[in-house]
């Protein structure tokens, strides 16, 4: 009844080919980013923006940035981790061993130096396909696991091999609250976000799902494989890298090789998977169930004044979870992004469904 | 389909306002001291987590139930497993930091330690790492807020070349000897290499550093590097499974047991217990004794584990980490006694009380023997800029049954120690660009 787009005609192609054609979701996108720019900053807890929705906005700009490649693409990458970790580490060095070094400045550059192993790994794609490629880029997981803990020059000598950054500031504003870091990560986020939904809907996203879905017919009709492939690891790298970048100097402060370990490359795909391939509002609730749906199963107990052991606790999680995890897969195989467009459609009907 | 989708989004709105209850809804009555409880008793860490985090919870439980608290402020905690990791730990410090009365964090773990040594300067909460965490945080003139009780892996580094300097007969034997140190690959592992480089220089010997990638349950190659480079001694700095995992490859190796000597981390039951005899003659150091006949564990037998409100099975009472959390929790609830004696009996300290209180721990023997630790461990006395507050440890064999102290308290040498610490913490401050504590801040 409300949602519902009777009566708005598109009088141009403009009007037509808006991310948003329907009059409500721009009303509702809108609200969105209002309440996320100004009323949870001024309203949620501390613990509500560094425990929770940090994590939260870092890690579903990395799992976009992976679905550019796995759901736009088709391109399986278990590296997910690695390119993270390069961000972090390549920001990290320039922070310290640039003087005067701007922090944003820092976090896209170590984007582009990801974006640059993620094209020297993504070459065997040209070569191989499917699992095999997903165990190819194994090999960076493994690889940069390798270079950041024995590469001594990479953590700047540091002792422990752990690394951490600290004083930062964006044109002469600290990120010391968490409100501002908060800010920081959704401003990138909501960048991030526009751009890619406008890489997918333009033609280089048109070609990443023509090979995505016949890599042959696509190069049949004039798709030239190496720069689609190319690109889409190009692409999907630098977010992920950007959002290592965060995950180190935002989230953590000061990190180690584990905080980047083969678990954070799993932990993404699975989000891509359940969350939605091919879809950018999928890499959201992607993230929002792997991030917070454990934390909250987690406290759960406590809240309804259960006092559970320790132990028993997390292990009910790990199962519900788990159970969460098959069901949802069953119900809707392609994720929770298409359970979304489903019940868009019914709510167009609704209440007269034909 | 909708039906599935209303049911969705009715317990998305459940969960968001259940996310924002907690900061609003847990309101503790005054006089509770809160001591946040970070754990593991799941995943490859949990054999020795577990007693750690028991032996710390029962103590609170103690002295809540035999002396009504600390001069009437009652003590509260509660535990946040972190399963060793860094992003949880961070999430579980979030969680309950911003409780009532914190008084200060044992995160149990180096790599969380590094991550939230930051957090806590700009919360101003006390951050414990006894025996652990980051070396130069000794210094507290940099490192106001971290306390590194008891030892680091500096001086556990130090005490363990020394006493095998004893067994050659000399520092001087060192010379052209070779000394591996099998590691955790992470930051706990890699904290003691800095000592051991500069005794390795100062007395000749190679030091050959094998990594193990954690957790540690894959350790074929590094012992074959072991066999390959054959080092007189193997230096174990393992914790959880790869202690006893280690133990095993050298028993197939056929690596002498007592040419091996492990930090205080992997000279605990568990990590022994399975390889029963093939440990035999294998040595670790220990910041602590342990059993059920001191006084303290009496107690908390008979407060606690008699009331049927242990934490964990009885017969674990006493054991190594279960004394080492017992030893944590007092000195953490001893740092809140000092701070009430300045600040004012019977209120509830703030973090920057308390961390009065661990600056100005003054624990003499008779203090000791007062608490029931007495032959637990030695006195220990902390101060504005040193918040280690003593190095000492003795070295204990296992013998295919139980743990036997072999030697008798050593201590690490301060005229090595001292100047890397400050060297350490003066890279650090400038690394963090901070300035060093004035005189007049250690009233504060």
């Amino acid at each position: 009844m409300l949602y519902r787009e009777n009566g708005q005609f598109k009088a141009s192609y403009r009007a037509d080919q808006q991310i948003f054609p329907i009059l409500q979701d721009r009303v509702a996108i809108g609200l969105l980013l209002f309440a996320a720019f100004v009323l949870v900053p001024m309203f949620a807890s501390e613990y509500l923006l560094r425990a929770i929705l940090e994590p939260f906005l870092i890690l579903s700009l990395a799992a976009l940035g992976l679905n550019i490649l796995v759901g736009y693409c088709g391109q399986i990458s278990l590296g997910t981790g690695a390119f993270m970790a390069i961000g972090a580490y390549a920001a990290y060095n320039f922070e310290e061993r640039i003087p005067g070094m701007p922090l944003l400045l820092a976090l896209l550059l170590g984007g582009a130096c990801s974006t640059a192993v993620g094209v020297l790994f993504g070459m065997p794609s040209l070569r191989i396909k499917g699992l095999y490629l997903a165990v190819a880029t194994l090999a960076a997981q493994f690889f940069t696991d390798w270079a950041f803990l024995r590469i001594r020059w990479f953590t700047n000598d540091s002792s422990s091999g752990s690394v951490g950054v600290a004083g930062l500031e964006v044109f002469g504003v600290a990120i010391d609250s968490p409100a501002r870091k908060y800010l920081l990560c959704l401003a990138f986020l909501v960048v991030f976000a526009l751009l890619a939904k406008n890489l997918v809907r333009g033609a280089i996203g048109r070609e990443w799902m023509a090979i995505r879905d016949m890599d042959v017919a696509a190069a049949v009709i004039g798709i030239r494989p190496v720069h689609a492939k190319l690109s889409a690891f190009a692409v999907s790298s630098f977010i992920v890298g950007v959002a290592g970048a965060l995950w180190g100097f935002v989230h953590l402060g000061s990190w180690e090789p584990a905080a980047f370990n083969i678990d954070r490359s799993f932990q993404l795909l699975f989000m891509v998977i359940i969350g939605g391939m091919g879809s950018i509002m999928g890499s959201f609730f992607g993230a929002a169930f792997i991030v917070v749906l454990p934390i909250f199963l987690d406290a759960l107990p406590r809240w309804f004044g259960l006092n559970v052991d320790t132990a028993l606790s997390s292990h009910l999680t790990y199962m519900v979870f788990g159970a969460l995890i098959v069901f949802f897969l069953i119900v809707e195989p392609h994720g929770m992004a298409r359970l979304w467009s489903t019940g868009k459609e019914k709510l167009r009907l609704w209440p007269f469904p034909h | 389909m909708k039906f599935n989708s209303l049911a969705m989004i009715a317990g998305l709105v459940a969960a968001a306002g259940a996310l924002v209850a907690p900061s609003v809804g847990a309101q503790a009555p005054a006089k509770e001291q809160f001591f946040p409880l970070l754990v593991y008793r799941t995943g490859p860490y949990a054999p020795n987590g577990t007693p750690w985090a028991n032996g710390k919870q029962d103590y609170l439980k103690m002295i809540d139930a035999r002396d009504g608290g600390v001069n009437g402020v009652k003590l509260t905690f509660e535990e946040c497993e972190t399963g060793y990791a860094t992003d949880k730990g961070v999430e579980c410090y979030e969680r309950l930091k911003s409780r009532p009365g914190v008084a200060l964090f044992d995160p149990q773990a180096t790599g969380i330690t590094f991550a939230l040594t930051a957090k806590t300067t700009a919360d101003h909460i006390p951050l414990v790492t006894l025996g652990y965490g980051l070396a130069a945080s000794q210094d507290g003139g940099v490192f106001k807020w971290n306390f590194p009780l008891m030892g680091s892996y500096w001086t556990a580094a130090d005490m363990l070349i020394q006493t095998i300097a004893a067994k050659e007969g000399g520092l001087d034997k060192l010379k052209g000897k070779k000394i591996a140190l099998v590691y955790h690959d992470s930051p706990f592992g890699k904290e003691p290499m800095p000592l051991l480089e500069e005794r390795a220089r100062m007395h000749g010997f190679e030091l050959i550093k094998i990594p193990v990638t954690a957790p540690g349950v894959e350790q074929k190659s590094a012992w074959l590097q072991v066999r390959q480079q054959r080092p007189d001694y193997v230096l174990l700095w393992g914790w959880g499974v790869m202690n006893s995992t280690a133990l095993k490859e050298a028993q197939a190796t056929g690596f002498p047991r007592d040419r091996m000597y492990g930090v205080w981390w992997s000279g605990a039951e568990p990590d022994v217990k399975d390889v029963g005899e093939g440990a035999k003659g294998y040595n670790a150091l220990n910041l602590n004794a342990f059993g059920q006949d001191s006084k303290v564990m009496r107690d908390i037998l008979k407060y606690v584990y008699d009331k049927g409100q242990g934490s964990g099975p009885k017969d674990d009472v006493g054991s190594v980490l279960y004394t080492r959390g017992v030893i944590i929790q007092m000195l953490g609830v001893e740092a809140v006694r000092r701070a009430q004696e300045r600040f004012g009996k019977g209120k509830v300290m703030t973090g920057d009380q308390v961390r009065w209180g661990l600056e100005n721990l003054s624990l003499d023997q008779k203090k000791l023997d007062a608490l029931g630790f007495a032959g637990a461990m030695r006195p220990l006395s902390t101060s504005c800029l040193d918040h280690m507050g003593s190095t000492w440890a003795r070295v204990e064999t296992w013998d295919g049954a139980k743990w036997g102290f072999s030697s008798g308290w050593l201590q690490a040498d301060d005229q090595i120690i001292k100047p890397m610490v400050k060297a350490a913490a003066d890279k650090y401050a400038a690394e963090k660009k901070l300035t060093r504590r004035e005189p007049a801040d250690c009233q504060s």
